[in-house]
């Protein structure tokens, strides 16, 4: 706030400093700074004199030595030899991947249950309102909890596969659904699987080639092109030819029961499952619900203008309702995601070996070096939620109503 | 309520720094209560009973060392730490001991300056499976999905038996004891492993603890005992003698039936004299009472009493005396002398 | 149209024929269904889809409602007194009731304190939340917090009142100097509070016995009352600070604007468990030597500047919203910057921001029961800890986690039903 009186003539007195507008801004911000540096000092100087008179260190070195321990779940090679820092970056990796996983899954069921909470249908209208209140408003630590605890409890264990008279059975022989986890069928990449999948992601830039050319099509000479069969031809037929021409380089390695458990195939384990599970249905009310408002927000004249302009009802959504009730929803959600980060790091309730689990739990115990890792800790997810961030300036800008 | 924490705070900017750090000693005298870390609940060794009172065979080590110094075996403020908060809590000085069953490494004694004043009990880490898995031995669980309780050495000693072995193995770490539980009964562990001690303590809560067993193989020493700060040698040697105090008096035959008899007078047998305060000076060189050491057995009895009274064969957990016996019956409990 | 009258006409009706009810087809329940249920074959399907859905759950649960054990002892007897059939036992529910409440150390003669507490929270905060209530209930929200400490905590009354006539003689020193400047008001109350709180200390030690309820030290505290008290105490520790890091975050000067800024985005950026784990493991050392603070305040400090976190970027989307008409023309009347903000933008701010200051309210009374993951024995703690751990008890996981769900579920969900409800209220105002 500044005024525009005329600065008094004169010289400068000292009480001018607290009392003259134009001084008294410095004022305050050399005393702020003085009290934050003084604040700074103050508890660096009690770490100091703490440390000390414990006899520890601050030191990273403990990052470079064998961790020891052994990690269930590993994105990259990793052994119990391996350093405190390779079990960091195991960690990191998980917590990304629990992120990401999560985030997908908790847009689409989102998304399908916004849409739900605004159909005319009483009963499912109701159900996905009963769903969205209870999901937001019961911690999400007890969700996670109670889903681990039903995931082991329901499902039936290897042990229940095995012998004459198995009380369960895998699925179509190739998925199994057990309280350790799913385990899912591999491809595993042959020979020559390289081209079918080149051609496959060939056929993909022709896809979006062909749509392209379809809507200049549209624009440029008002014909309408067909896009949906061309596309899913263009999907699926070049894909399979060269599949079977390459001789079936791609083969699937299934889970079988061997010993204690189940060998091959992809291993999804209960704590990921749970805690991607939770985390999604958990975050997908909050989602619903800023789909909601996004498309409520849309004023009822634009369907209406839409409709006179004789668009059809699909059109009417594509191109007129979604790009600007997305204009809404996408900030809400870019931190709903922020906060499926945030929230993985509840990962150790159930023993998923996230970050938190390996630095911040099990280097943290062996070491006994708190005050890094915990550092380390924070200064993680403060980069994985600042880069989230700039991604959403970055779209707000580029989305923002353009006032002329 | 003098001085609460809350009045502190809120008048934080009148708040002067603490007293300077006096003697871990004088600060129990003078707060009248003696701050002791244990585990946040393992039957048996410490856990909250129905009534809210702490139990179990650390909570006796607690309770002996508060009897010693302030005469009193219920002025012991027990405060419940994890695996991961239990060394910050003693290292900032939020308690005074750790009596949560934790092993005594060269690490943590020299890199993380803490001072083990002794065993309260011999462990070895082990394995429970149940009975219908057919296993019989720790080598045959190749493939196995192992429930391990983190925090504590345990996830070292298994990586590095399972490596030394060339066995493969699925880890799935657990937080706590009590979540645990249901992983491995409902089978999404084969195998669960702790210290033996533990083990047997889980196994004892079961509803049918026939249907497991504890496997032979014991991968691990874990010799598990109360740990100061290091730098504190006034205050290690209360813990440590208040501890021995307990253990000598077993191997002396003086318990809590006739302790008050054997310390009315000066008796036939010298150290017991000078364990009870009949003789000698030994409190008044500890900086404590004459009769301390009276106080810490009269607390729960004799390290022999206080065993069998928590975790001994007559209790649910059911744990043999083993390497935990006296050394005149062959075990490796043996005190340097009262003189 | 005048001869129209002239020939007679066979038949006049001369009253309204009484309305025919609609066709059931189109009215009545049979219509509303066919309207609401079935209009056309994809709703049909979503109808049916639920109906089966709600079936499984209510086939599920029925039994096991049905047949639960209220009164036995320990898992065992529910097992043999169920003989195999579905059905919960409730009975950890009946015999841990007061563990769930209260945790397991809060002395069970004191339970009525904080149950009075509880209750008369509502009654100070009701006058805050509904603008109707008469103005006067407003001193219940104020001595509330003094009162509600004595309760909980125990100790002499003189202890809250002291604080309490500390921070009257801080408010009495500002008001009779804030027109002579308020920066002189601020400092000169504060000033007062202090010097008011160290005196105290004269009164209090002496008397300590005066008035006195039974001390109850914080690490006492558990289970659900223990997330009722974080929550309620970091909510209210967090608006002001909230405000205040808000205003900074707007401020011209640039320095205490990027001391706002980092402090913000820092805590934003961060999990609170994280922020937990300082308060548990790493605090201790920046404090200085000797001193120990609690667990349950450190506990406190942090989830305060967490959520202050978070209010302060609502508040600041409050002010964003003011016209910037509103400070233009409170300068122009002479205002200074802090009676600007008192008298003309906060109070209209914040009315803008508080739906948004109660969603973070409820979500920060949900993140209390993170605490359980730093060894404290919240609502959750309790469960996953002493009761599933017990011998009489581990097992019972649908029962207990059904009650803690339902511990949150009426709370969370009534306050945000309120937010909604004062979100129409104000909106009406701006029509």
């Amino acid at each position: 706030m500044t005024t525009l009186s005329d600065p008094p003539k004169g010289g400068f007195r000292l009480s001018m400093l607290i009392n003259d507008t134009r001084y008294r801004s410095y004022t305050f911000q050399f005393i702020a700074l003085i009290a934050l540096i003084a604040a700074f000092g103050y508890l660096g100087s009690n770490l100091v004199a703490n440390l000390k008179a414990a006899g520890l260190n601050i030191s990273y070195r403990f990052l470079g030595e064998p961790a020891g321990y052994d990690i269930n779940q590993r994105l990259i090679e990793y052994t119990s030899q391996s350093t405190h820092l390779r079990a960091a970056m195991v960690g990191a990796l998980n917590t990304l991947l629990v992120a990401v996983v999560a985030c997908f899954f908790a847009t689409i069921i989102g998304v399908i249950v916004g849409v739900l909470r605004l159909s005319k249908n009483w009963l499912v209208n109701k159900l996905m309102g009963v769903y969205v209140e209870i999901f937001r408003n019961v911690p999400v630590l007890i969700w996670i909890l109670i889903i681990m605890a039903v995931f082991v409890a329901v499902l039936p264990q290897p042990r229940e596969f095995r012998g004459d008279d198995a009380t369960a059975s895998m699925v179509l022989g190739s998925f199994a659904f057990t309280g350790r986890g799913f385990y899912f069928p591999k491809p595993v990449f042959g020979p020559g699987s390289m081209i079918v999948v080149l051609t496959f992601i060939a056929s993909l830039v022709g896809i979006w080639g062909y749509r392209r050319y379809a809507k200049q099509q549209l624009f440029d000479h008002g014909r309408m092109v067909s896009t949906l069969w061309p596309s899913i031809g263009l999907f699926f037929v070049p894909t399979i030819l060269m599949f079977f021409i390459m001789g079936q380089p791609i083969t699937l390695d299934y889970p079988a029961l061997k010993g204690f458990n189940f060998q091959g195939g992809i291993y999804a384990r209960n704590s990921f499952i749970a805690l991607t599970f939770a985390l999604s249905i958990y975050t997908a009310a909050f989602i619903a619900e800023n789909v909601r408002a996004g498309i409520l927000a849309i004023s009822t004249g634009q369907t209406e203008a839409a409709a006179s302009l004789g668009l059809r009802p699909g059109r009417i959504m594509n191109l007129v309702i979604l790009p600007q009730a997305l204009r809404v929803i996408i900030p809400p959600l870019i931190s709903q995601y922020l906060n499926i980060t945030k929230n993985s790091s509840l990962a150790i309730a159930v023993g998923y070996m996230d970050i938190t689990g390996t630095l911040g739990g099990i280097t943290l115990n062996q070491t006994g070096r708190a005050i890094e890792t915990v550092l380390l800790l924070m200064a993680f997810y403060l980069i994985i939620s600042l880069s989230i961030s700039a991604v959403m300036n970055v779209y707000n800008n580029s989305v923002k109503l353009k006032e002329r | 309520m003098k001085k609460s924490v809350f009045f502190g705070a809120m008048t934080v900017a009148a708040l002067a720094a603490g007293a300077a750090a006096a003697g871990t000693l004088d600060d129990v005298k003078a707060r009248g209560k003696l701050n002791c870390g244990v585990t946040t609940g393992l039957v048996g060794f410490a856990a909250p009973d129905a009534n809210g009172e702490w139990q179990g065979f650390d909570v006796g080590v607690c309770r002996a060392v508060a009897a010693a110094v302030l005469g009193d075996p219920s002025a012991v403020e027990f405060v419940p730490t994890t695996g991961k908060t239990r060394f910050t809590a003693l290292a900032s000085g939020e308690i005074d001991m750790l009596a949560r069953n934790t092993t005594w490494t060269f690490s943590r004694d020299v890199d993380l300056k803490f001072e083990f004043v002794g065993v309260n009990y011999y462990d070895g880490q082990g394995f429970m499976v149940p009975k219908a898995l057919g296993v019989s031995s720790a080598k045959e669980l190749d493939g196995a999905t192992v429930c391990i309780q983190t925090g504590t050495t345990t996830e070292l000693n298994l990586a590095d038996y399972f490596r030394t072995n060339n066995i493969s193995y699925e880890p799935v770490p657990i937080e706590t004891n009590a979540e645990a539980q249901p992983l491995y009964l409902e089978g999404a562990c084969d195998v669960y492993t702790t210290d033996a001690s533990g083990l047997a303590a889980t196994r004892a809560a079961f509803e049918n603890p026939g249907d497991h067993v504890v496997l032979p193989e014991i991968i691990s020493k874990e010799p598990l005992g109360p740990l100061v700060r290091h730098g504190d040698s006034e205050w290690g040697d209360v813990v440590r003698w208040s501890l021995n105090a307990l253990i000598a008096a077993e191997e002396l035959g003086v318990t809590s039936a006739n302790i008050g008899e054997m310390s009315m007078a000066a008796g036939d047998n010298p150290e017991i004299n000078r364990l009870l305060g009949t003789e000698g000076t030994l409190g008044e060189m500890l900086g404590l009472s004459a009769d301390w050491a009276k106080n810490a057995i009269m607390a729960g009895g004799n390290y022999g009493e206080i065993f069998e009274k928590n975790i001994g064969e007559n209790t649910p957990i059911g744990l043999g005396r083993g390497l935990n016996a006296q050394w005149t019956d062959g075990g490796l409990l043996y005190v340097p002398p009262f003189r | 149209m005048s001869d129209t009258n002239t020939t007679p006409v066979a038949f006049v009706r001369d009253a309204m024929l009484p309305e025919q009810a609609a066709p059931i087809t189109a009215a009545g329940p049979l219509a509303w269904i066919k309207k609401n249920l079935f209009d056309g074959w994809f709703n049909s399907i979503l109808t049916i889809v639920a109906i089966y859905f709600i079936y499984l759950i209510v086939s599920g649960a029925f039994p096991w409602f049905y047949n639960g054990v209220w009164t036995t002892d320990s898992l065992a007897e529910c097992r043999e007194i169920l003989q195999g059939k579905t059905g919960g036992c409730f009975s950890v529910l009946t015999e841990r009731w007061p563990q769930l409440l209260f945790g397991f150390k809060y002395p069970s003669e004191e339970y009525w304190r904080p149950t009075i507490a509880f209750f008369a929270l509502f009654v100070a905060v009701a006058p805050v939340l509904f603008n109707k209530l008469p103005r006067k209930l407003l001193i219940v929200t104020a001595i509330f917090p003094f009162a509600a400490f004595w309760l909980i905590w125990g100790g002499s009354i003189l202890v809250p009142i002291m604080v309490a006539v500390g921070l009257i003689v801080g408010y009495v020193v500002f008001t009779r100097l804030v027109y002579q400047s308020s920066a002189m008001g601020m400092i000169g109350g504060l000033v007062a509070t202090v010097a008011v709180w160290m005196l105290s200390g004269y009164i209090t030690d002496p008397l300590s016995g005066f008035l006195a309820l039974e001390p109850v030290p914080s690490r006492d505290m558990g289970g659900f009352m223990l997330n009722f008290i974080l929550g309620v105490t970091c909510v209210s520790l967090s608006l002001p600070l909230g405000i205040l890091l808000a205003l900074g975050r707007q401020s011209d000067m640039l320095i205490i604007k990027w001391i706002c800024v980092v402090f913000i985005e820092f805590i934003r950026g961060v999990p609170l468990i994280t922020l937990l784990f300082v308060a548990n493991v790493v605090l201790g050392y920046f404090l200085p030597p000797g001193t120990n603070f609690d667990l349950i305040l450190r506990v406190i400090i942090m989830i305060t500047m967490f959520s202050a976190a978070y209010i302060a970027e609502v508040v600041r989307g409050g002010l964003a919203a003011l016209p910037k008409g509103q400070a233009e023309a409170a300068g122009s009347l002479g205002l200074d910057y802090a009676q600007s903000m008192r008298l003309i933008i906060l109070p209209q701010a914040l009315k803008i921001s508080i739906p948004g200051i109660v969603n973070v309210a409820v979500g920060l009374f949900k993140d209390t029961v993170l605490v359980s993951v730093i060894s404290m024995f919240d609502l959750v703690g309790m469960i996953r800890g002493p009761i599933l751990a017990s011998t009489e008890w581990n097992g019972v996981y649908w029962e207990l986690w059904l009650a803690a769900v339902l511990f949150f579920f009426p709370i969370c969900y009534g306050i945000s039903q309120y937010s909604q409800w004062l979100e129409r209220q104000l909106a009406t105002g701006h029509r």
